[in-house]
């Protein structure tokens, strides 16, 4: 289980959180639907670095923005959202 | 194999009773049923899982393959637990399984027989050969091939979850594990050290050895005590089971043996984040490849000697030793120390050296290049060995067989830590490479097998001798014929292994798949390496190139028991009770679980059943009025400057223009354009709203909302407020509902959709205009700490007039009447509005979540949709839910019933369906057939209205 180091709260277990997307599949509610449905169905999933979106659910609630590796699943940075 | 006294082992033990298939015997404290049954002479303990064959002890630890039993006896039995992995209690009831009708007359060892006609990949050929030959074979397999039954009744035991932290983890109590704990918790760091078997001592168990002065396993015991002093916590039966990332290890913790009835916890299931872990995890001895290798009473060499010094057990009285390396010798010694006769021993090796050697030729007949070719067999147990010595076949007599063809360092916590491996070809093994965690391998895991390396600091003592690192046993190349097995649990033999080659499975994981290699409880713990070595050798190729298959938690089977912990029963989940549950108690409400919530069903009178009482309460809100409970919906409030871009993003309904004081239905879509929830909004103020959404979605549209605001709007400046549970939901719906209400508020109430503030039995409340009958209805929203006296005037009003409360059945059968979808029901995760007949209630400008989605072209395109109709049964006959809508019974279904009831206004059965091009199909006639209900009703299709269509009854 990942220990999450949130911003709000230190590092917490995994389970508190839940994991809402990677922020290359961000739809905007202005996107042209070709952007949009690109961004939720064609996507990479390259080896390396990955930013993610999670929410802290059992936590502070807040969103967060994670920087983790594909492979190793090691947090480099985390970002208040 | 003769019963035998015990000796030698030295520890005071008491003598306690156990019984195995039915047969009373005697145990000492301390020991395990594998040593408890060598004890009393039983060497048939097993059947095999396929091929039924007799199976005897072949480890004595987590390893075991063959011996597996069923402990205990009721509720508290525990099938396919490891003879080597119980310690006896008085009163302890094992017995054989997988056998029948007993285990030495077994009907199912004609599987034997039938070998050659059900090799590896016999399932595979069967599934995809004719289905009636997989119909004829299903039943017969179906009840010979398998492991032991579980209980039938409830687990009686209680299980824990801990969680806990470490500054240092050690797994394995044996010498390295003991010596890292002690030093890690004498440094002032926080320790945790746990060990699988019942005491510390790890390979100790096997040793003569001396540790400044002490015994082996005395020094285990005062190490593990330091540890302790130093503030560490030591865990014994405790198995680590897997590790997770970031140094998360779960570890189950035995506090009573398998099918011992305890008072408190049975289990306990602990996380531990750890900050370094270290793996002192030792090696698992592998055995050697020959025919009939698995006959009761060949075991592995180090089990054999386990057995003799830690139990006092001797495996038989005259031994063949077969090995490939060093260790194997140490159990000549151990043997020969409590009586036993050592007949001989074949070494592989061709020129072995050593001190060792060179005592044990002194003392016993050695012969090298030496390899056994077949097990020979009297009655149930092996009776002698025939070798090859230097070329020339020999036989030897003997009651035991201790074999050993090397060993592999344990290292599958490693792995699954994301660990590499290094191969070394003169150990045949691999061993720990670099870590991807905090962690490190110590002792014999890391290849390190000399004491003195491991205790630099203490004053070893051993007459025999430096351990040495083992090799590997040689590749069986079928130079007998027979089954020589490498995989003992699953019946994987090297001409399994040899098929699969030759049909083409190459990669060690098709072979895996094929074969079932490992797939057993024990995952291969004994013969992969021996398994992969022969599939190596079979290609050509070097054992690493050959693969190797992934090591997957949990190292040890753990019991479904521990991973519930104490949720289960009313502990499973959360139980949300409204906040009118004891009044609804009071008017006798059946309850029904929707979602966690628990709301009334229906209110039955008594002797009426659950259809009938529904039916009566539709009608009685038809023809007078009627109270339900809606608290259980999500409402949310939205307030600031830019409430109203929150709305306009989460709603797909024009909300720019509602007036305040106004309300109207919407939807929530996802960002694929499919209906995610649906509800109601309302405008409160010019920067207030309130948006009520289905009970079921609630947490959901909750974070929806939060994610829209924060991530998609970037923090507008709006508050959203759950005021979910802040508030009870009171609709009242029928004919006399505003008349009602007028009386009850001494006000005039709000126009259909709209909303005003009000009192009723000195509360404020908030009535919204909104119904979901079909009939004249409000909802009235009170804060729920005062709910109760607004409950109790509406209830007494409404029976007034000849109403009454009604539950989700009567509102689920008024609502199909109308037409009305339900998350879940209708919305099932797949349409979208048009889909639903609501696509022109959608912004045309778009600018909500979910609009691209609907531009896509199957979206778009309403051509071969499901579509929402209605459909009335023609002939009589009840439709059924989840019914699939068809031409003819047996026909590809162009649809299913989302939800059926009774007619409210008239008689007869209704329902609403999702039907392919539905809207094109209106006076057709359908079937709606359910075979698994055997119902095949007629049905026509129309739209889903079948009450009111003009929408007179619900307006003002």
């Amino acid at each position: 289980m990942l220990l999450i180091p949130c911003p709000h709260c230190g590092p917490r277990n995994q389970e508190e959180f839940a994991y809402e997307r990677s922020v290359d599949s961000l739809v905007r509610l202005d996107d042209a639907p070709g952007v949009a449905m690109a961004a939720l169905y064609a996507r990479a999933n390259l080896r390396g670095e990955d930013h993610e979106i999670w929410v802290h659910v059992q936590g502070c609630g807040q969103w967060l923005r994670l920087t983790r590796d594909r492979v190793t699943h090691a947090f480099r940075d985390v970002e208040a959202l | 194999m003769a019963a035998t006294g015990r000796s030698g082992s030295g520890i005071a033990a008491q003598t306690i009773g156990f019984v195995f298939d039915g047969r009373r015997m005697q145990a000492q404290t301390g020991d395990t049923l594998a040593a408890a049954l060598v004890a009393n002479g039983v060497g048939l303990v097993a059947r095999s899982f396929k091929y039924h064959r007799p199976r005897g002890i072949l480890a004595t630890g987590v390893e075991e393959p063959s011996a597996l039993v069923t402990v205990g006896e009721g509720a508290h039995a525990e099938p396919n637990v490891r003879a080597s992995d119980v310690f006896v209690y008085d009163g302890l009831v094992a017995r054989s399984q997988n056998a029948w009708p007993s285990l030495r007359w077994d009907v199912g060892a004609i599987n034997s027989l039938a070998a050659p006609l059900i090799p590896a990949g016999f399932y595979y050929k069967t599934f995809f050969g004719s289905p009636a030959r997989w119909m004829l074979y299903e039943s017969v397999i179906r009840r010979a091939a398998g492991l032991g039954l579980p209980p039938t009744v409830a687990d009686p035991d209680a299980y824990a979850h801990r969680s806990a932290f470490c500054d240092v983890l050690v797994v394995g109590a044996g010498p390295a594990g003991l010596q890292a704990a002690a030093e890690a918790a004498e440094a002032g760091r926080r320790v945790i050290l746990i060990e699988q078997d019942a005491v510390p001592g790890g390979s100790l168990a096997r040793e003569t050895v001396t540790i400044d002065g002490q015994p082996g396993m005395a020094w285990a015991q005062a190490t593990a005590a330091r540890v302790r002093a130093a503030g560490g916590r030591v865990l014994t039966r405790t198995t680590a089971t897997g590790y997770w990332d970031d140094n998360f290890v779960t570890a189950v913790e035995r506090r009573t043996e398998p099918g011992q009835p305890g008072a408190d916890i049975a289990q306990v299931l602990w996380k531990l984040r750890c900050g370094e872990v270290i793996l002192a995890t030792g090696t698992i001895e592998r055995p050697l490849v020959f025919v009939d290798n698995d006959l009761p009473g060949v075991m592995l060499a180090g089990a054999v000697r386990t057995l003799a010094l830690r139990h006092g057990v001797a495996a038989g009285q005259r031994v063949v030793i077969a090995t490939s390396h060093d260790d194997a010798y140490r159990t000549a010694f151990a043997l020969a120390g409590i009586g036993a006769q050592i007949v001989a021993i074949l070494d592989s090796r061709t020129a072995p050296q050593g001190a060792i050697i060179d005592a044990a030729r002194n003392r016993f007949a050695v012969h090298t290049d030496a390899r056994p070719l077949r097990a020979l067999r009297k009655g149930m147990q092996v009776s002698g060995v025939e070798a090859l010595v230097a070329g020339t076949r020999q036989r030897f007599a003997c009651d035991c067989l201790a074999m050993s063809g090397g060993a592999s360092p344990v290292l599958h916590l490693h792995r699954q830590a994301g660990g590499a491996l290094d191969y070394h070809a003169d150990r045949g093994a691999f061993l720990p490479g670099a870590g991807r965690q905090a962690n490190r391998t110590a002792g014999a895991a890391a290849g390190v097998h000399d004491l003195s390396a491991i205790l630099p600091q203490a004053v070893i003592a051993d007459p025999l001798g430096a351990a040495t690192a083992p090799q590997p046993g040689p590749v069986w190349r079928g130079e007998a014929p027979g089954k020589a097995f490498v995989d003992f649990q699953n019946d994987v033999t090297t001409s399994d292994l040899s098929l699969a080659q030759r049909e083409g499975y190459v990669s060690v994981e098709h072979v895996k798949r094929y074969t079932t290699l490992g797939m057993g409880t024990d995952q291969g713990k004994t013969g992969a390496m021996v398994a992969l070595a022969q599939i190596a050798d079979g290609r050509g190729v070097a054992l690493p190139e050959a693969g190797l298959t992934t090591f997957r938690p949990p190292y040890t089977p753990v019991t479904m028991g521990a991973f519930a912990g104490p949720m289960h029963g009313d502990h499973a989940g959360p139980i949300r009770r409204l906040p009118l549950a004891a009044a609804h108690d009071a008017l006798g409400a059946l309850w029904v679980p929707a979602g966690l919530w628990f709301r009334p069903r229906v209110y039955p009178h008594a002797g009426e059943s659950i259809g009938t009482a529904s039916l009566r309460e539709a009608r009685m809100v038809r023809a007078s009025a009627g109270v339900v409970d809606v608290s259980s919906l999500a409402k949310f409030e939205i307030a600031g400057p830019d409430a109203l871009r929150v709305v306009a993003a989460v709603c797909a309904t024009p909300v720019e223009k509602l007036a305040v004081g106004r309300g109207r239905y919407t939807l929530m879509l996802r960002e694929d354009g499919i209906v995610m929830d649906d509800g109601t909004l309302w405008r409160l103020a010019d920067d207030r709203w309130l948006l009520t959404s289905s009970s079921g979605g609630a947490a959901r549209m909750g974070r929806h909302l939060s994610y829209v605001t924060d991530i998609l709007l970037d923090h507008p400046r709006a508050a959203v407020v759950d005021l979910g549970e802040h508030w009870a939901g009171l609709a009242l719906a029928g004919p006399r509902s505003a008349a009602i209400l007028a009386d009850l508020t001494g006000a005039a109430v709000p126009a259909h959709m709209g909303l005003a503030d009000a009192m009723i039995a000195g509360v404020a409340v908030r009535i919204l205009a909104a119904s979901y009958s079909g009939e004249r209805a409000f909802e009235v929203h009170v804060p729920a700490h005062h709910a109760a006296p607004v409950f109790a005037s509406l209830i007494d009003a409404v029976r007034a007039a000849g109403g009454g409360a009604f539950g989700l059945d009567a509102m689920d059968h008024l609502r199909v009447e109308k037409g009305h979808v339900v998350i879940g029901a209708e919305a099932d995760g797949r349409t979208t509005p048009a889909d639903l007949g609501l696509g022109g209630m959608l912004r045309k400008a778009g600018g909500f979540v979910g609009w691209q989605g609907l531009t896509r072209p199957a979206m778009a395109d309403q051509t071969g949709r499901r579509q929402l109709v209605g459909l009335t049964a023609i002939a009589g006959g009840a439709i059924n839910e989840g019914a699939m809508l068809v031409v003819r019974e047996g026909d590809e279904p162009l649809g299913h019933v989302t939800t059926a009831a009774p007619r409210v206004a008239g008689e007869g059965s209704i329902a609403l369906g999702l039907l392919v091009d539905g809207r094109a199909r209106y006076g057709e006639t359908l079937f709606a057939w359910s075979p698994t209900r055997r119902s095949y009703v007629r049905v026509s299709v129309g739209p889903p209205l079948f009450y009111d269509d003009e929408g007179a009854r619900y307006r003002d």
